[in-house]
């Protein structure tokens, strides 16, 4: 009985995976398609991978969504690391109000948090490249803050009281004693402010100047025209990096734990 | 606590960034959905909802969000249960499997299941090479609903999982001591706890699916007219600034009341984080 429930949880979890990543293998077998139609296999080619490099429109879009991606989660990061920091010392009925704001983004519907911060540039500066890094700011922190703030409010104080009383400056206390501490949380947060905005397609949208495209905008406009084969080539290699590091870092963590053994 | 460690200051220029890029922005929208457009008041922005055109948008929005919801809840919660009994060391392995499908841009992965589910795709050869009956489902709310429960899934999955993981095992253990069987404790015990999770995915869900306006556009092939794309194609096509923000401050309070409803459910005390 026991093994029957093993296995058909193996196979509902197997069935889970099948359907979420699907549309990614199909992406993957269309970037090696020798034709430019989406349905017809025309057999197996390396071509778009060579091209890519010469294809303007999606390198521009590309080193533009980096851009604006490094550029907002970086900045996020360190921006909700410090909120974080302040908040978890604020009074009770002072962080639930700094927190109740912080949800705003997180719980507001994309296309009203687009919407309104478009209205809102467009009044005082121009939108452009700058106006999304602004926006992706804006709808990432709340990721950053509630992923270090659980680590800060799991943290004693007597660390840090410590540190200080053995004669360390607040910023030395920081960087030996709170940083290493909270560190997992700063990662975690890091990488999801760094996703969401590689993935933003609604904020971006309304918030860009005309002229720049992240990939999602300029797929967008480009749909009726069709799409360009070497996009499935750059995603493909996109996807696989982020698997690579995925599996190197686990593989780290992995090692890691032998040795504490 | 020490006078030393008084760093609330640190949360200065967040809050400062809080009033600027979440607060006033929203007073921004609000303005111009009260606003002819040649400065005089009016609520006509608002009312504009009970046009049957869109409010057809509007009560179509609110079936597909509900139902992408269930679903998604559903399939969601075996997925996390399974999870949470696999006892594997690396927990964070786990969650980013959930997330490593948006490293592959959403757009092209949504037109990957036109692909999929059109006429002669790849499901329906599959179906024809067992001999099953096709199913025609491409450019329908079918689609789209199915474009949204994969797209949002994730986001039901993790919030439910982090609910299961703080659940004290020794707790279930007790249950099964005291000769609870398994859907007793299961009903009794571990459902009650992740109660948060469940609320938390409820809303990362629903609201996204609410007010969604790009997969209907790709998987119901402008036939699935959402609030979201009335509310698009405002901005976009009519550029009527006005009446696209006043049907944006009524999607906002939908949002807001869906969420009153479930924090009435939610009578938990985490502090008002949802992730």
């Amino acid at each position: 009985m026991r093994k029957v429930k093993k296995g058909a949880s193996y196979t509902y979890l197997g069935l889970i995976f099948l359907f979420l990543y699907a549309p990614i293998l199909v992406l993957i077998v269309l970037s090696f398609n020798n034709s430019m139609s989406r349905t017809v296999w025309g057999g197996f080619t390396f071509k778009w991978y060579f091209n890519l490099p010469s294809n303007d429109t999606i390198m521009d879009a590309l080193w533009t969504t980096l851009r604006i991606t490094l550029s907002s989660s970086i900045l996020a990061t360190i921006l909700g690391t410090t909120a974080a920091l302040g908040i978890n010392r604020m009074k009770k009925h002072h962080a639930a109000i700094m927190l109740g704001a912080t949800n705003i983004p997180l719980l507001n519907a994309d296309i009203v948090t687009g919407i309104s911060l478009m209205l809102l540039f467009t009044r005082f500066t121009s939108l452009g490249e700058f106006s999304v890094v602004l926006a992706h700011i804006a709808f990432s922190v709340p990721y950053v803050i509630f992923n270090v703030l659980p680590k800060l409010q799991s943290m004693s104080d007597a660390c840090i009281e410590a540190a200080m009383d053995l004669g360390a400056s607040p910023a030395y206390a920081f960087y030996k004693v709170i940083l290493p501490e909270i560190f997992p949380g700063v990662l975690s947060g890091f990488l999801m402010a760094f996703t969401m905005s590689l993935d933003d397609f609604t904020i971006t949208y309304f918030t860009k100047g005309a002229g720049v495209n992240t990939l999602s905008t300029m797929l967008y406009t480009e749909l009726r025209k069709g799409i360009q084969p070497e996009l499935y080539a750059l995603s493909t290699l996109l996807f696989l990096l982020a698997f690579v590091m995925l599996i190197a870092t686990n593989l780290k963590g992995i090692r890691k734990k032998e040795v504490v053994r | 606590m020490s006078n030393r460690l008084r760093t609330s200051f640190l949360a200065m220029p967040y809050a400062l960034w809080v009033l600027i890029c979440t607060i006033l922005p929203l007073f921004y929208i609000l303005g111009y959905a009260i606003n002819t457009g040649d400065g005089s008041f009016t609520l006509s922005n608002l009312l504009a909802i009970t046009d049957p055109v869109h409010l057809k948008s509007l009560w179509l929005s609110i079936q597909v969000a509900l139902i992408t919801t269930v679903i998604c809840l559903i399939l969601a919660y075996p997925v996390a249960l399974i999870l949470h009994n696999l006892k594997i060391s690396n927990k964070g392995f786990i969650v980013f499997l959930f997330i490593l499908p948006m490293w592959m841009n959403f757009m092209l992965r949504i037109l990957a299941w036109q692909n999929i589910l059109s006429n002669n795709g790849i499901l329906n050869s599959i179906l024809t090479a067992l001999g099953l009956p096709t199913i025609h489902i491409l450019y329908t709310k079918a689609a789209v609903i199915l474009g949204m429960v994969y797209d949002f899934l994730p986001y039901m999955i993790l919030p439910i999982y982090n609910s299961l993981s703080k659940i004290n095992d020794e707790v279930i253990e007790a249950a099964s001591d005291l000769g609870s069987n398994w859907l007793n404790t299961f009903i009794k015990i571990t459902l009650p706890l992740s109660k948060d999770g469940i609320i938390s995915g409820i809303i990362m869900v629903f609201v996204p699916a609410l007010s969604s306006f790009v997969v209907s556009n790709l998987l119901g092939g402008g036939k699935v007219l959402l609030i979201g794309n009335v509310i698009e194609q405002e901005f976009t096509l009519a550029r009527n600034w006005n009446l696209g923000s006043g049907l944006s401050i009524i999607l906002m309070l939908f949002v807001l009341a869906s969420m009153s409803i479930m924090n009435k459910v939610d009578d938990s005390e985490n502090g008002g984080m949802l992730i």
